[in-house]
């Protein structure tokens, strides 16, 4: 196998990572939309933790991107 | 398809002359497109907050956003670090308002600093820095204080100590790769679909069956509209989030006998 199809397969494998976090972003925003309906006036206080997990949990997805970029690119 | 990293070169504007420091090596001094980038980001929150500081007691607009701004990184500081936030809210400000000048202009210029590794690392690096400096200031040697969680019995300590020894040090390095990834992704699927318009459509000039390839453009328009709010979203919250996790660390530090 030459190198350049090892990158593709390379880059390709490295992007299975982002499962976990689209997992991850369902489930912290189900929770979110659960709770709000219980309880809407608490809702907008915790929106903040929300976008605050959000950007943690979808930075874990980015660096799987990385590393396929690494592969693809250099 | 056209490369998509190609957006990220970096291009020498002015050439200076390169100069050579004691510890660091070569230091090449010309002006980049990265350094534009970046002194226009800075100029932009220069003039922006010197219109927005009006002192009108009911806000006209741009006052009105200035106070937003200033009042969700106030709020952000006090809320996570508690009555002694207010002593690093320059600091975490600057940090907001620099990132968050850096990913727009990115939105609307050809180049984004924020998409270089060197910045999102000094970035990172700085705020790292500041966290220990304030970690050993306030508490001396109780500093190491925080790598030994509360509660825990000393058989588990063996093993959580290098743990949290650990995840301290990988801090710096997701603060920069977090900010790095966004700003490269959103830029590249940007790019790509982009793209995607250009040849769907110059496939589609075949004819025949390949007149769907219009159809596709016009799905890719769209999808690079989309997309493109999305990136505005991400360039605020990456802003926001490199804040907030700024104040999180510095609580850690400031706040450690309170835990």
């Amino acid at each position: 196998m030459d190198a350049a199809s090892a990158k593709y397969i390379g880059a390709g494998l490295a992007m299975l990572g982002m499962i976990g976090a689209g997992i991850g972003l369902g489930n912290l925003f189900g929770s979110y939309l659960a709770a709000a309906i219980r309880n809407p006036s608490a809702a907008a206080g915790e929106r903040p933790m929300l976008f605050l997990g959000m950007a943690l949990t979808e930075a874990l997805g980015i660096f799987a991107l990385v590393i396929a970029f690494l592969i693809l690119f250099a | 398809m056209a490369d998509p990293m190609h957006q990220f070169q970096i291009h020498k504007v002015v050439d200076l002359p390169t100069v050579n420091l004691p510890g660091l090596g070569v230091v090449d001094l010309s002006i980049t497109n990265s350094v534009v980038s970046m002194g226009m980001a800075a100029g932009l929150i220069c003039v922006f907050f010197a219109l927005a500081a009006r002192q009108a007691v009911v806000p006209g607009r741009l006052q009105s956003v200035g106070e937003m701004l200033y009042s969700l990184v106030d709020d952000l500081a006090g809320s996570i670090i508690g009555h002694e936030g207010k002593v690093f809210f320059p600091f975490v400000f600057t940090l907001f308002s620099f990132i968050l000048a850096m990913n727009f202009l990115g939105m609307f210029l050809v180049f984004t600093a924020t998409s270089q590794l060197a910045v999102t690392v000094t970035l990172a690096m700085l705020t790292i820095l500041t966290v220990v400096v304030v970690g050993f200031a306030r508490n001396g040697f109780g500093f190491f204080k925080l790598f030994v969680p509360s509660g825990v019995p000393a058989f588990l300590l063996i093993l959580m100590v290098p743990i949290e020894i650990i995840s301290f040090l990988v801090r710096p390095v997701t603060l920069a790769l977090r900010l790095f990834g966004n700003m490269i992704g959103g830029h590249v699927v940007l790019k790509i679909f982009a793209g995607f318009i250009i040849s769907l459509g110059l496939l589609a000039s075949g004819g025949g069956i390949a007149s769907l390839g219009y159809l596709g453009s016009v799905v890719s328009l769209g999808s690079v509209v989309a997309l493109t709010a999305l990136e505005f979203i991400v360039a605020f919250l990456q802003a926001f989030v490199f804040a907030a996790l700024t104040c999180v660390y510095l609580n850690d530090v400031v706040n450690l006998h309170s835990h």
